[in-house]
């Protein structure tokens, strides 16, 4: 088959064009996926200089540095940045490169709309972060933007912020519209959907979350702009609305949010771990199965974020059982990951090592999980570190982890080099000893009742807000060196073949390294 | 070769195309297009310019030029929408476009369909849950019903609200829309043109063009008169009802709902009245005509969304 191929990758010939505008007009799926990968690690950085703030503040109790209100700006402005401009467009990029490939597709189905997704966001990040120049300060109510903070005691920037949110929504509802009906429509024949990638499923069943709560957040951002310029009373209970019910809104959102930052990175792991143990994937099916009710169950479970607000007994209940559920799913998935490396020729390339480390470190996020799914005990944990805790090791560890493991594992194939392995695995180590020195110390702070968007706290919290700070401060400047790391590899290094790791399967490892500009114009034949 | 997709010359290759497309099909991949940066563009000085209006109206700015932004902006959506549309139609009338690109079409405008009904979704679920929950417990009703009954004790359970908790912040209405009036006779009107739409449909897939145009004509007039009615409607709440936006959670759920719901019946109505000029200038054909059948599903879907409206909003 690969014979086939390269025959119709050699004889086209439209390269990219040239200079600055190349990158402004083009439909091409990898260049956008470029601009997304760049994008978000630039957001990356900028959500991380934020961090470094927080957790210089909060290297020694007493207030240090900032004022308070600077300090919620910068808690508010960092969950924000990571969340929608560095995990979930780092996503979107590595879809545009890889899916189309993955399924034998020309490029996405829809090339225009997909540059239109991409440039939204330089857009919409620029007003965002203009809100913190502004007077009265950006938004300083924490990224969840809980009504009436969000409302009535907000400043006046708020309002760019939500019209933002309207940005970015409009911009991943294009992108996964776009990557839906390219997984439906440009599968080369033979590629049926139970051939497919698991990340190509991953991304199929996110994209159908985010259609399905991004247009909600945007309700829910209306609805506050609506009290907050026009007049109503939705979240004002004064006038008959309630405050809850914004929160309710926005953690209908909010769960679904949090897995379309994870399941692409399962679809990574599942794609990388057969690779290095080499051995087929353990149990696709039961892969797909889960990813799908690991979605399903999303979509009931919100309100576990809110057992402190003031449920009826019954919604306590209804909800701590119905989260828990997630972990058969989750369960069935970290079973599979494992028994695939199990009796496997395994290797630890930096690829491997970050998915290696994904596979522990998600589970223990998972675990906490649990932990603060159990009501009666959230009542202690919830608004404490613990939760930052929490989603931290799913969040890091997790997506940022799989994102990485992705970029190591497909960066031979875009670039047609070898990224320096010694550099990558420094890389590794470092950052899985900053993130945990980071945040595990977080757990114990958070369950002996830390609270979190705090920026001064009791003196016996003292040495292990020290350890997280200088565990935060490692964890950042290391992802300089993946900066230079990536950098290397563009300029140069061992030529990649076609295949450069030994165990990969996929149709994206049958084109040329570097793979051509554009591939598969006609399809393969997949058998 | 047929995967050669060059944009500034489509129409001398369609000949090989076709031909080409019969042995081994392709699917069409524009090159370089300006309309997504100018589309983002224009999106951001539409935002900047609404957002800061917004704002300088709050902090009483007189000097603000947001608006200009926001016309700056407005300007640049249309040129773009005009745009980017008219090569599209280029695109599909000099036969670029294969039956896999008709299915991506199809998938794309359902999705799209789709995340309308889930935003929709957003605020009928606010609906349903203060009127199950929220005002029930302020009214001192079950468990909940402590802390209402505590802040406001004069105040009462009901629907339609009309006496609010906190009465002077937020006064309530007089009195609410009468169902069976204007809104009865809307919900005739646009059923009605759903009905007509869909006979427009089965006439251009029999190329009866004549007929086409009449029932089209139809489906607007009873389109426009919806939103005539839909005005007329707003003006009396505002005027005789003291039926505002600000009159408390029954006036902002019935505004919403009623209000995105008006903004999409204009959009749908613009889609239609093009749909009506691309058949006045011969465009389409009986198996040809996705556009016409995405905006008529459009209509469908705004259609049913105002079932819900009515029977949720102004019956219930
Ligand atoms: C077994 C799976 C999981 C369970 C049972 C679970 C449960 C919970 C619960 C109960 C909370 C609320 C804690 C509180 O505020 O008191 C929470 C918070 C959170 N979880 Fe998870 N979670 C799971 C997986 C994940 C995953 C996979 C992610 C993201 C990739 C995630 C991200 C978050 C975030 C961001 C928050 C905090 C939101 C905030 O208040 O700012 N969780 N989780
Ligand atoms: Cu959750």
């Amino acid at each position: 088959m690969s014979a086939v191929l390269e025959g119709h990758t050699t004889d086209h010939h439209h390269g990219p064009a040239k200079g600055l505008w190349r990158w402004v007009l083009t439909t091409n799926h990898k260049d956008i996926g470029t601009l997304y990968l760049w994008f978000s690690f630039a957001m990356f950085l900028f959500g991380g200089t934020l961090a470094f703030v927080i957790r210089a503040e909060l290297f020694q109790p007493g207030l240090q540095i900032v004022e308070p209100n600077f300090f919620n700006q910068m808690t508010t402005m960092h969950g924000l940045v990571m969340v929608f401009g560095a995990v979930m467009p780092a996503f979107v990029g590595l879809a545009n490169w890889l899916v189309p490939m993955m399924i034998g597709a020309p490029d996405m189905a829809m090339p225009r709309m997909n540059n239109w997704s991409f440039w939204i966001l330089p857009f919409a990040f620029a007003m965002l972060s203009s809100t913190l120049l502004m007077d009265g300060g950006g938004p300083n109510f924490g990224w969840t933007f809980y009504a009436p903070l969000s409302t009535t005691y907000a400043p006046p920037s708020t309002v760019l912020f939500i019209l933002s949110i309207h940005m970015m929504g409009i911009s991943s509802i294009m992108g996964a519209i776009n990557i839906i009906a390219t997984v439906l429509n440009l599968r080369a024949p033979g590629m049926t959907l139970m051939k497919m990638p698991l990340f190509v499923w991953t991304w199929l069943i996110t994209a159908f979350l985010l259609i399905a709560v991004m247009p909600v957040l945007a309700g829910v951002v209306t609805m506050m702009l609506m009290d907050i310029s026009f007049g109503t009373s939705f979240f004002s209970a004064a006038g008959g609305g309630d405050p809850v019910l914004f929160q309710h809104v926005f953690w209908f959102f909010g769960h679904p949010e949090v897995y379309i930052m994870i399941l692409p990175a399962f679809g990574v792991v599942s794609a990388i771990i057969p690779a290095f143990a080499r051995k087929p994937l353990f149990g696709y099916t039961s892969m797909v199965y889960a990813t799908a009710s690991i979605a399903f169950l999303s979509f009931i479970v919100w309100a576990h974020h809110m057992f402190t607000v003031g449920m009826p007994i019954t919604g306590e209940l209804y909800f701590m059982y119905a989260t828990m559920l997630i972990a058969v799913p989750t369960g069935v998935k970290v079973f599979n990951w494992i028994t695939t490396m199990f009796k496997g020729s395994l290797t630890f390339e930096t690829p491997m090592l970050f998915a290696t480390a994904f596979v522990i470190l998600f589970t223990i996020g998972g675990f906490s999980g649990l932990m603060l799914a159990i009501a009666p005990a959230d009542f202690q944990y919830h608004d404490t570190y613990f939760v930052v805790a929490h989603f931290h090791y799913v969040l890091v560890p997790g997506a940022i982890f799989g994102i990485m493991a992705g970029i190591y594992y497909w960066l031979p194939k875009w670039t047609g080099h070898m990224y320096d392995e010694t550099m990558g695995k420094v890389h590794f180590w470092l950052s899985f000893i900053g993130m945990n020195l980071a945040f595990f110390p977080m757990h114990f702070t958070g369950l002996a009742g830390m609270p979190r968007r705090i920026p001064d706290y009791a003196l016996q919290f003292a040495n292990f807000n020290m350890l997280s700070s200088v565990g935060a401060f490692l964890f950042g400047f290391t992802q300089l060196l993946f900066l230079f790391i990536v950098i290397k590899c563009i300029i140069g290094g061992k030529k990649a073949s076609a295949k450069p790791w030994e165990g990969a399967e996929g149709l994206e490892w049958m084109l040329p390294s570097p793979a051509p500009y554009h591939t598969f114009t006609t399809p393969p034949e997949v058998k | 070769m047929a995967n050669e997709s060059n944009n500034s010359e489509p129409a001398a290759s369609t000949e090989n195309r076709r031909e080409d497309m019969a042995s081994h099909p392709t699917y069409y991949v524009p090159e370089q297009s300006k309309w997504p940066i100018i589309a983002s563009v224009g999106l951001f000085l539409t935002m900047y310019g609404a957002g800061n209006m917004l704002i300088d109206s709050q902090t009483g700015n007189k000097e603000s030029s947001a608006h200009w932004i926001l016309f700056l902006g407005g300007l640049t959506m249309a040129y773009m929408l005009f745009g980017w549309f008219s090569n599209v139609i280029k695109e599909s009338r000099s036969g670029l476009y294969s039956p896999q690109m008709d299915r991506t079409f199809r998938w794309g405008m359902s999705w799209f369909i789709f995340s309308e009904v889930m935003f929709f979704a957003a605020f009928f679920g606010a609906l349903f849950y203060v009127r199950t929950f929220t005002v029930p417990w302020l009214g001192g009703e079950g468990d909940k019903g402590i802390s209402g009954h505590l802040l406001w004790p004069e105040f009462q359970n009901q629907w339609p609200l009309l006496t609010n908790p906190d009465n002077s912040l937020y006064p309530g209405a007089s009195e609410v829309i009468d169902p069976w009036k204007l809104p009865l006779l809307n919900t005739i009107l646009l059923v009605l043109s759903s009905v007509t739409v869909t006979i427009a449909h089965h006439a251009l897939r029999e190329n009866k063009r004549k007929m086409v145009i009449g029932w089209m004509f139809a489906t607007l007039v009873l389109g426009f008169s919806f939103l005539f009615f839909q005005a007329e409607e707003y003006i009396h709440a505002y005027n005789e009802l003291g039926l505002t936006l600000a009159a408390g959670i029954y006036g902002s759920t019935f505004f919403i709902l009623t209000g995105f719901h008006g903004a999409h019946v204009t959009l749908g109505a613009i889609m239609l009245t093009i749909m009506l000029l691309r058949i006045l200038k011969g465009h389409f054909s009986a198996d040809n005509h996705f556009a016409f059948e995405a905006a008529s599903w459009y209509w469908h879907f705004v259609d049913v969304v105002w079932i819900g409206l009515f029977i949720f909003v102004y019956v219930f």
